[in-house]
Order: C-alpha cells, then structure tokens, then sequence
C-alpha cells in the first residue's frame, strides 16, 4: 500500500526532532490549559463567543473591507490590496522603490511566509531580515518555520550553535542565553541601519482601524522604533468588528499562543507616529491581501477563516506531534493547516490532498481552538472534496473499502467472516492474511477475536413490555453480557 | 482606485452570495474576560505589583530603591524624560550620569532608560506607554532597564477597562513584564530585543 506523502515524512524524521516537537508541544498545550481555566470562570464560553464574532466578520466582508479602508485612511495610513502573492510582493516592492529604501527589518508574518515576501525582495537587491530569533534562525539556515507561533521547534542549541559559528555569529556555544545576546546585539545595528519596518498584523479593528501586533521578543516593537516607514501585511479576514472586541481576543490569544495572559508586547498602531515623537514610522501602509482567501471564503469550509494563527491545535493534534511542521509541506501546518493550505493551493490542491486525512479526527483541536473552528467536520468535507475530484492522495495509503462494503450489506457473507475471523484468535501474526491487519500487530497485539458476540445478545435478549421493537436497551433494558 | 481592490470585493460578494444568511454580531459581558483574581480588588497597585513580580517585573514604589537597584546591577548611565528628571536627580547620587536627549547613535551607551506610563493594568502587570507620552520609543526600548513612572489614579483593574480606555494616539503599547523568547528549545531567556530588567516605579 502506497504511504501518504504526511505518513513518509513522519517516518523519516529524525528521532530527537521528533521528541523535541512532541516535548515542545506538550508542554505548551499543558500549560496553555491550565492558565486558560485557572484564571477565567467560563473559559469555554468564551471562545464560543470569540467564534461567533470572527464567524460574523468573515460573513460580513463586504461590509468590514470598506469600513475598515476608511478607518485607517482617516488615520493616515495608505491602503493598498493585493488580489495575489504577486501582487503583495510587488506592492511592497514599489513602496520600497518609491523611498529609495534597500533595508528591510521584519517581525514575523505569517502571510509574508505564504507570498515568499523575503527572497522575492533578496532577487531584487534588497535586504530582507527576519528579526524574531526564531525565524531569524531560520532564515540564516535557509529552512522554513515548523510552527505557526514556535518556528525552530524542529530545531537543537547545538544545530543553532553551529549555524551561528558558519555565520559568524562568534565561535560554537550552544547556551540559548549567548545564543540569544549574540543575535540581539547582531540585529539591533540592522534595526538601526534598516530603512522600513514590516510586520504583519494579529487583529485589525474595523471600527478604529488599529492595528494590532503582539511579540514577546519586542522585534515587532524594534521595528517600529528605529525605522521611519511601516508596511503591515495583513491578510482580509483579520479583521475585527469593534475595538471592546480586542478585550476578549487579547485575553485568549496570549492564553491559547504561549499560556501567558498578555503577550509582553502588544501594541496598538493608529497610524504614523505623532508629532512630538521622534522614533518612528513617519508613513504607514497596510496591504489588504487576499492570496487564495477568497476562494477559502466561497467554499464550504470558510470556517478556517476565523482562525487567529495561536498554534494551540498544533500543540494538541497528536499527528502533529508525530510528525512535526515540514511534514504538512506548506506554510500552515498541524490541524489548521490540513484544512487551510489544500484550500489555499487553489488548483494545486490535489498535491495536499493527503492533508485533510492525516488525522484520527479525535477533536482535541476543536476542543482546545480560542474561535471554536470545527476542524474535524471541516477535514471531513475536504475528504470528500479529494474523493469527488479524484486526487490520487486523497486516497493514497487507504485501504481498499470495497471488500468491506461486500461483506458489510450481505448478511450471509458477513455472518461467514464473523466465523472466519474467529481463525484469527489462533494465527500466528505473520500468517494473518490482511496486509494491514499484519503490520497493525507487528507493533501491537491484537484483542481477542469475539466476531458475533453483539449479535447474540442482540438476537436473545428480553424486552421489557411495551418497548417499541426497533428501541434500545434503555436504563431498564437488559445489562450487556460481561466480556 | 486599484484593479486589485475591485476584484478582492468582487470575489467577496460572489463568495457571500449564496448564504441564505449572515451570522450576527454577538454582545459580550466584559466581565466574562476579567480573571477571577482581579475582582472585588480594593487596592490596584497591590495587585498590580503582585502580576508583575508573576512576569519577573520589578515593582518599586520609591526612588531610593530604583537608584539602589540601578547601582547594585552596575547600570550606571542612562535616559531620563526632561521632564520626569528634576524630580528624580536629587536620590540619585555622583557616579550616575543621566542624559535627557536619547541618542540614536550610541544605543548601547544607555544602560537604563526612564519614561512615563501613560497607564498600567493591575490584573495583568502591564504598563501602558503612548507615543505622545513617552518621550522616545527607542529609549524605552533599547537600554538593558526600563523604567515606566506611573501614579496610583492611572492604573485599571483590567484589561477591557484598559481596552474602553484607549487614548486616540497613534501608537499605545501595552508592556508585561521583560523582552522574552522561548525559541530555543523552549528555554525562557529574558531580554531578546527589549530590556531584561523591566521595572515599574509608582511616583503618587
């Protein structure tokens, strides 16, 4: 049986990858619940409601979009919209030329990932880079980020270590503590040296047209404190309706991100800097991006379009866990990004089909979402998405079903295979005559056969009175056979 | 105005076409996102200092121990807001040299800077610092300690007040505790681009 491409990834991957990503992520999805239910008397409730308002604003774009334009006009921010990756490159790319800029410093943007913002700018000339040390650290290894919110996850102190030495960033010392002065001290010349900040946004209130940024590094901060101009790229479903609402999203992002109440630095922009000022973008843009959003929006799975980028289903998704960032080959991984990047793909969706089936849809992800986004429902359209359309990975490593279907409307034939299977109880496991069932007890054993137990109970027992024929056992019905 | 903006919009009306209808806006109690710990409190500044000693602040409430603290680490020159100084220099003594123009060129020389908090939120530790009055953005940034002078009448109990509140400036940002990072396997190490030492100093 052919592996699914997720399936081969997690096979290969090395063995202390692995248990960093496991480790990393349990831990953070452990405290992350904790903090959550500890401080706040009806945590669930709230990312119910949280879910509603995104649900609301994604349903309302036509609304927002205009309102929000207007919004960050009247403060004096330049509106620019960029229909694709192409056209939210090039926009950055005039505003630079337009300044007469050739230094960029940039805090982390998830859809600066998606448009490949950096070396776009790099092919033209301009230096790009990357300010939150993780994602620094993966610029300078030329890899890509694993982790929505945690980038080097994948990645050890000493392959850091030696990354710095090749980049010389001081000789080998693997101490995250030298590791993080050496890269501060590196970088703040750039911060100073550099001619534009560019961040993305985490919420963007249609009501006041802030912008709203979290860090905990204090980069996005830096950026914005040394240089004279600010891009943000901002993705159209950021959107919020009311600033009130920044008091409930704040408080669950922190919580669900990282377990903190606040992130250290969460900043309100409201334009360029104000007159007495003098640290700061004197001009401000903010590119409205689509890339693919719009079709996530006209699908049945617009739902995603809520999701805040928190991370917390990647901590929580036990494939994840198994199989780290790179294995979702796209920029979002873990349970959001099975739903979101095949949706994203566009017409190169077949290649990420597998996706939507790297999952036992046990629903932790749903459980622990801060927007309540029903990811395994959403998984299960998209696999019948694949199905319909015929992508060659939305099936791949599935067993063949057509047996099974044989076996399970024909009642003779099933009662036969309940007996046959009773064989099974004294095979021994290379014997066994399904592929599948073979590798499955090579690593674990087998229950006890019982083929046929329900349907003798089913057939022998009493009903009480009255009961209707089709009705089940019910708090008085009969009690089921002990095992 | 661009080609790009009349196509996102028209893409977003044909998506939203087709739903029979739009979810509503749901109206939240404010209450529902205040932490158990952050009600009935008589005294803000004591919750305050307790949230931020929680994300390793520091709280003071006088100036002698600021200049004690600044001594005691070796962090000796520094940035004052114009300002905040007069009332400040006489507890500092000889040895400390204290500048009030923040110099972008030389960064690295200050080892403290000092501006005002606009505000502070008790439930979460958080000092509240606006562009116009913070006198430099860089100076409460850059220098390895950053001290935010705030008085008792400024401080919310939490954050939604906080939020109610928000001043119309251009830039506020809310401060918890140090600049931090856990990238590196998942090890938590204070002052990545901001200060290590952040502290919080109460001047009624």
């Amino acid at each position: 049986m052919p592996f699914q491409p997720i399936d081969q990834f997690a096979t290969n991957l090395r063995p202390d990858t692995r248990a960093a990503v496991y480790d990393g992520s349990k831990a953070g999805h452990e405290k992350r619940t904790r903090l959550l239910f500890d401080h706040l008397p009806d945590a669930n409730r709230l990312r119910g409601l949280a879910g509603e308002i995104k649900q609301h604003v994604v349903e309302n774009l036509d609304t927002y979009l205009p309102q929000v334009e207007a919004a960050l006009a009247a403060n004096g921010v330049k509106v620019h919209w960029a229909a694709d990756a192409t056209a939210a490159n090039e926009a950055v790319l005039s505003i630079l030329r337009a300044r007469g800029a050739t230094r960029i410093v940039k805090a982390k943007t998830m859809v600066s990932e998606e448009t490949e913002l950096a070396p776009f700018l790099e092919q033209r000339g301009i230096e790009c880079l990357e300010t939150d040390l993780g994602e620094f650290i993966v610029q300078i290894a030329h890899d890509h980020p694993s982790h929505i919110v945690k980038p080097i996850i994948h990645k050890n102190r000493r392959e850091i270590a030696t990354l710095f030495e090749q980049n010389g960033l001081g000789a080998y010392n693997d101490d995250p503590e030298t590791i993080t002065r050496r890269a501060r001290a590196f970088l703040r010349a750039k911060y100073l040296a550099a001619d534009v900040g560019l961040t993305g946004a985490n919420f963007l209130s249609a009501e006041s047209g802030r912008l709203v940024l979290v860090t905990n590094e204090g980069n996005s901060r830096f950026c914005l404190a040394a240089t004279k101009c600010h891009i943000a790229m901002v993705g159209i479903e950021k959107l919020l309706p009311r600033d009130r609402d920044l008091g409930l999203f704040l408080n669950l992002l922190a919580r669900s991100a990282t377990a903190q109440q606040l992130t250290v630095y969460t900043e309100f922009i409201a334009g360029p800097r104000s007159a007495g000022q003098p640290d700061g973008p004197e001009e401000m843009h903010v590119i409205l991006v689509d890339n693919g959003r719009t079709t996530v929006l006209a699908s049945e799975c617009r739902e995603i379009l809520r999701c805040i980028r928190c991370g917390a289903c990647l901590n929580v998704c036990p494939v994840y866990r198994q199989a780290s960032g790179h294995a979702y080959r796209s920029v979002y991984p873990g349970p959001v990004g099975a739903v979101l990047s095949p949706l994203l793909a566009g017409e190169r969706f077949p290649e990420l089909a597998d996706l939507p089936k790297a999952s036992s849809l046990c629903g932790a992800c749903n459980e622990v979402c801060p927007v309540n986004i029903p990811i395994p429902d959403l998984l299960l359209r998209l696999r019948a998405r694949g199905k319909a359309e015929g992508a060659p990975l939305a099936t791949a490593g599935t067993p063949p079903m057509g047996a099974w279907a044989l076996l399970a409307s024909q009642p003779t034939a099933w009662k036969a295979a309940l007996l046959g299977g009773r064989l099974i109880n004294h095979l021994p496991t290379k014997l066994l005559p399904i592929p599948a069932l073979r590798a499955w007890e090579a690593k674990r054993e087998l229950p006890e056969w019982r083929g046929g137990a329900f349907r003798s109970w089913l057939k022998g027992r009493a009903r009480p009175p009255g009961a209707p024929r089709q009705g089940g056992g019910g708090p008085s019905g009969p009690a089921l056979p002990n095992s | 105005m661009t080609p790009d903006r009349d196509t996102i919009l028209a893409r977003v009306k044909d998506a939203l076409a087709p739903l029979p209808r739009r979810a509503p806006l749901p109206d939240w109690e404010s209450e529902l996102v205040v932490m158990r710990q952050a009600r009935g409190v008589v005294d803000p500044w004591t919750l305050f200092a307790e949230r931020l000693r929680g994300v390793n602040g520091t709280p003071l409430t006088a100036v002698a121990e600021l200049v004690a603290l600044l001594d005691r680490g070796g962090w000796r020159r520094g940035y004052c807001d114009p300002q905040l100084w007069p009332r400040l220099a006489p507890a500092f003594p000889a040895g400390f040299a204290v500048e009030t123009a923040f110099d972008r060129a030389r960064v690295d020389d200050f080892s403290f800077g000092i501006t005002r908090a606009t505000a502070a939120i008790a439930e979460t530790g958080t000092l509240v610092l606006t562009d116009t009055g913070t006198t430099s953005r860089l100076a409460a940034l850059a220098p390895w300690v950053h001290v935010a002078v705030l008085t008792r009448a400024d401080i919310f109990i939490d954050v939604p007040q906080a939020v109610a509140a928000l001043p119309k400036d251009p830039n506020v940002i809310w401060v918890t505790g140090p600049s931090k990072t856990a990238d590196v396997e998942g090890i938590l190490i204070e002052g990545v681009h901001g200060p290590g030492v952040q502290v919080a100093l109460l001047a009624d």
